[in-house]
């Protein structure tokens, strides 16, 4: 980054070294002549100069913002950036005496290519996004409407006393130029001041949002102007007045478009980092800048286009890179926004005292002192009494003083003005003068009074508070009865859309622009997460025990009491999948995390809150994601409340509006078919001609019986199957030696599963075999005792139970009546009774009906294996492998059909 | 009437009544909620649809859908002073988290129980995290928010772990001025 300093560096440091270089040149040079030979110490100031004056800037900035804060009392009633303009005037001043001259000036080019956009990119980088779009009306309200009046008010009315003969003679359209350069309020400025000052959130988003927004405005009028000014007033036709205000839609419109499709680009990148963590950083802070740089060459907003990219990418961004990189992105953005702004103040007090580079006059200066500061109150007022009528927490008189009052002005205006052409505008010293004294007046006055105002009009004040856990979850809770009751009554509100946009969000961009495992994992769980991390963090911090710490702050291990004792952390971590790993790098020093990260991508942490919640497919059909991808969480969803509706149909015996129930059974039952079809054609390459008989089934039903509860668990029969085997194989001396392959090929349902992750650890073939059996055995009893409790348990139940179920769905389509008792017989015995419910007169009914209670009969079991605490626990050996299992085995044999075809052929010679 | 809804919005409101009522005898039932597209698609549909139901009851009259939506009404500065002279309005925080709690409270005994808790989670969070997972969370949540001890969450508990939400805001929709 220093190096990209370096062209108006040089400029900066050529003129700063005019007078001296000669000399030190000279004296080089003849020192060169007159020594000669080899010289052990050379002076090489003209080599290093420029790197060398830049990093001295950097480091007097630096260090005097240490100093200030040395003392607290001073800083708490000063803010940071007065401070910087008044060392800026000192240093200017020191400089301005010892070489009569104001080498140093707040040049624009740096300031606009290199100081605003780290800025920018820090402040549209870690936008609140959700507060922004939340306040996004009142902000562009504020930002356009606002900016334009004050441009526009401050303008004529400068005419108007200049009319009057008080000030300096400039035509209209000087003083509509120097109007809209003035009236913009400065990101930089605010967001200095209001950094310390800790208004509560919305006050400061509206203030802050209004002053990267409203850069669109002023680049606009300032470029209008300029034209203007150039051609002459008289030759401005009513045509530009349009162009003007096209321009203004194609440079705000623009700039944002802009940003976004670097946001794109920039979330797409981060997604392939994996291998490369070390330049993730790179890559967000490349593609901001080049999206603030991309916008210039355009000539859009570049501030918009900036603010955009960085909101937009960042929620990807943020999830794809590694933690480490997060942080990374975090210090460095931040490191450089405050050396940016510490810079821009010294040299705004620099750029002050150079008296050649101003004019002054007394009612200039005073008029548009108090021009903008009655415009800004008198546009807020304004403004804000349109906007109540919308607001859903209206502005009141205190918010509106205090946004009155935090108008600032900053560099920005400066830069600006310093840039006008003396030429074309004749009064450009009389601006830079007034600009200088507003802007002082505005970030030192007002920067210094707006402290004691905001304490003294009891301002709520922001917390700066990380929300709790019950935080995250109600708040998500309310969100979504808030959209439930706006489509209730029927309105298309603020919840309405912001609903379309995260189901738009999930459906399609999360899942382009987000890793996979990442895509998967869950916001609700990631926030826990976080919380756990902060905890843990303050617990260490305070001197505690991680492993005792562990215990205590990580509640989920009273959930699994019945486990025996987690020993050491790292095997606590790991077998939690690090799902609550305190540093990530725990998890990756650990010897086979890759494997573990490779299951965490497959298993454990998938689905997201209710947008699509799309499986992890691939193992079953690597065709299947293309079919209905986005229509699943809807379905889900859907299903779920289909079956909720209908037990509740059930219980009321609620008979009247049948037709109507069967009409959205008939949808459910639609949507099934359809995805089942589709499934087929893959299902259909597998190679092993024996599978044709399973597999096509084996989707089919997967689907029917309900999506969910297999999902999750999908992956993680891979290790289950192996073992499986591995007990069979053991005890049978016909089999191959036990190797996930001879696995593979035993069970032949697998091979339909091609891609399968080198997740089928041999370790776990070669765990004590007598434990894993036991673990099955008391899986397989737990599962009889959940799913058919009269049954007794033994080991050949399930394939019997399992092959009933295999009819079931066959008879479907032929006869509802038959497969309903079918299912009964396999299933829970809850549903029998109240599937008489269900004949109906119709023959197509019928069928229906009946599939639709054979399908719930299934999911009772099911779901009521989810929910009570796993199975007594295995033995010690097998608990880290059974505990995560156990429930997956009875979704097995419960749920699919392959176990029943893969048992008995597997178990066979055991029978032998 | 007494909910403080302005005339043109109980108009409104009165003809999205009438048009969700299918069978046209002046009340919704269940199924007239259950036709509306997006409340299929929400994870908490149908435990709201439930919440606009009086105990017991599967109908619902105008008058109750408009004590219900009025719970979401915000609460303007004028009414929080006169809050103390006449009883608590539906729109009050109180019964906005009242309301928020009872979707969580399915057997009605004033507390969450962590199952009551997983089951709303469950409706959240989606199918792919895994029972361990979404069990230390309610866990957490629970412990975060029990304060004697008693492993449920009760409606004062919950008031407390959520008094620093801005929950006039955000259980308040801009309508029903």
């Amino acid at each position: 980054q220093l190096k990209a300093y370096g062209h108006p560096g040089i400029a900066l440091a050529r003129s700063a070294e005019e007078p001296a270089a000669p000399s030190t040149e000279d004296g080089e040079s003849s020192h060169q002549h007159g020594g000669g030979g080899y010289r052990i110490v050379q002076w090489e100031w003209s080599y290093v100069q420029t790197p060398y004056i830049i990093a001295s800037w950097l480091l007097v900035a630096s260090v005097a913002k240490i100093l200030f804060h040395f003392s607290q009392r001073f800083t708490t009633a000063v803010p940071e950036s007065c401070m910087l303009i008044l060392l800026g005037l000192v240093l200017g001043a020191v400089v301005l005496i010892a070489s009569k001259k104001q080498p140093y000036q707040l040049d624009p080019g740096l300031f606009f290519l290199f100081l605003l956009p780290t800025i920018v990119g820090d402040a549209g980088y870690f936008m609140p996004a959700r507060l922004f779009f939340d306040n996004l009306g009142a902000i562009l309200l504020y930002a356009v409407v606002g900016t334009l009046w004050n441009a526009f008010c401050t303008g004529f009315c400068l005419y108007g006393v200049k009319m009057a003969g008080v000030i300096v003679n400039a035509g209209l359209m000087d003083f509509l130029l120097f109007g809209a350069l003035i009236s913009a309020v400065d990101p930089v400025a605010v967001l200095a001041v209001f950094e310390e000052v800790h208004v509560n959130e919305t006050l400061f988003i509206i203030v802050f949002g209004e002053s990267l927004v409203n850069d669109a405005v002023t680049v606009v009028l300032y470029k209008v102007y300029i034209s203007f000014v150039e051609v002459g007033p008289g030759n401005v036709h009513t045509a530009d007045y349009f162009k003007g205000i096209a321009s203004f839609l194609i440079v705000s419109i623009g700039g944002t478009l802009v940003g976004l499709i670097f946001a794109v680009i920039l979330a797409f990148v981060t997604r392939f980092t994996k291998k490369v963590r070390i330049i993730e950083p790179l890559f967000v802070f490349l593609l901001v800048y080049l999206a603030y740089l991309t916008a210039e060459l355009f000539s859009l907003s570049a501030i918009l286009s900036m603010t955009f990219c960085g909101i937009g990418c960042k929620k990807y961004v943020e999830a794809n890179i590694s933690q480490k990189s997060r942080t990374t992105v975090k210090y460095t953005m931040k490191t450089l926004a405050s050396i940016a702004e510490t810079i821009i103040f010294i040299f705004l007090g620099i750029s002050a005292v150079d008296k050649s580079k101003w004019a002054w006059d007394t009612g200039l200066v005073v008029s548009t002192l108090i021009f903008i500061l009655v415009f800004r109150a008198m546009g807020v007022v304004g403004q804000t009494w349109f906007l109540n009528w919308f607001r859903l927490v209206p502005l009141d008189k205190i918010d509106q003083v205090v946004m009155s009052y935090g108008g600032l002005r900053g560099a920005v205006a400066f830069a600006l003005v310093v840039l006008l052409d003396k030429e074309q505008v004749k009064a450009k010293d009389y601006f830079v003068a007034t600009t200088i004294v507003v802007v002082f007046f505005t970030v030192m006055f007002q920067g210094l009074t707006i402290k004691p105002l905001v304490k003294w009009l009891k301002v709520p004040r922001s917390t700066n508070r990380k929300p709790t856990i019950n935080e995250e979850i109600h708040e998500r809770a309310f969100d979504h009865i808030l959209t439930a009751v706006e489509d209730i009554a029927g309105l298309n509100g603020y919840h309405h859309w912001r609903d379309k946009w995260e189901q738009f969000d999930k459906n399609y961009l999360s899942k382009l622009l987000l890793r996979k495992s990442v895509y998967h994992k869950s916001e609700l769980w990631e926030a826990y997460q976080k919380i756990n991390i902060r905890d843990a963090i303050s617990v260490i911090d305070q001197g505690g025990n991680v492993l005792t710490s562990a215990r205590l702050s990580l509640p989920s291990m009273a959930s699994r009491t019945s486990f025996p004792e987690v020993t050491n952390v790292t095997n606590y971590l790991r077998e939690n999948g690090s799902g609550v790993c305190l540093d990530l790098q725990v998890i990756d020093t650990v010897p086979g995390a890759k494997i573990e990260e490779e299951l965490e991508t497959h298993h454990v942490l998938a689905g997201n809150l209710y947008k699509p919640r799309r499986r992890y497919q691939s193992h079953y059909s690597r065709h299947f994601m293309t079919v209905g991808e986005k229509e699943r969480q809807d379905r889900e969803v859907f299903q779920r409340n289909m079956r909720n509706r209908l037990e509740s149909f059930k219980s009321t015996r609620y008979k009247r509006h049948k037709k109507d129930r069967s009409q959205k059974k008939a949808i459910a039952q639609n949507w099934r078919p359809r995805l089942a079809k589709t499934d087929k054609y893959p299902a259909v390459v597998p190679v092993a001609p024996e599978e044709d008989k399973h597999d096509p089934s084996e989707p089919d039903k997967d689907d029917d019986v309900g999506i969910t509860f297999v999902a999750r668990k999908a992956p993680e029969t891979p290790k289950e199957r192996p073992k499986s085997a591995a007990l069979d194989v053991c005890q049978s001396p016909v089999a191959a030696p036990p190797s996930p392959t001879c696995g593979e090929k035993n069970l032949p349902w697998k091979s339909g599963v091609g891609s399968l992750p080198p997740c089928v650890s041999v370790e776990a073939t070669k765990i004590i075999p007598i434990d894993l059996q036991q673990a099955w055995n008391q899986s397989i009893s737990s599962l009889e005792s959940l799913a058919s409790p009269p049954a007794p348990p033994e080991p050949q139940h399930p394939r019997v139970s399992a092959l009933s179920r295999l009819g079931g769905p066959l008879r479907t389509p032929a006869k509802g009546k038959s497969s309903g008792s079918g299912g009964a017989g396999s299933g829970s015995n809850t549903g029998s009774p109240s599937s008489g419910q269900f004949k109906f007169p119709t023959g197509k009914e019928e069928e229906e009906e009946g599939a639709l209670s054979q399908q719930q009969q299934e999911m009772q079991p099911l779901m009521s294996s989810l929910r009570p605490p796993p199975p007594p626990p295995p033995p010690p050996a097998a608990q880290s492998a059974g505990k995560r299992r156990n429930p997956c085995v009875y979704l097995r044999s419960l749920v699919t059909v392959p176990p029943s075809g893969a048992e008995p052929q597997s178990r066979r010679p055991t029978q032998l | 009437k007494k909910l403080n809804i302005s005339h043109s919005q109980i108009t409104r409101l009165y003809s999205r009544f009438h048009s969700l009522d299918k069978g046209e005898n002046g009340a919704l039932s269940r199924e007239d909620f259950q036709r509306i597209p997006e409340l299929a698609i929400n994870p908490l549909g149908d435990r709201i649809i439930n919440a606009f139901f009086p105990e017991g009851e599967d109908q619902v009259n105008f008058r109750g859908f408009m004590r219900t939506l009025a719970h979401f009404r915000p609460v303007e500065d004028n009414e929080k002073n006169k809050d103390l002279t006449s009883g608590e309005p539906l729109n009050s925080r109180t019964n906005k988290l009242h309301f928020a709690f009872q979707l969580y409270d399915l057997d009605r005994d004033d507390k969450i129980s962590r199952d009551e808790l997983l089951q709303v989670l469950r409706m959240m969070v989606g199918v792919n995290i895994s029972d361990e997972q979404l069990g230390s969370i309610a866990d957490r949540t629970i412990q975060e928010a029990d304060t004697n001890g008693d492993m449920c969450i009760s409606f004062s508990e919950f008031t407390k772990v959520l008094e620093k939400v801005d929950v006039e805001q955000k259980m308040s929709i801009r309508f029903l001025h």
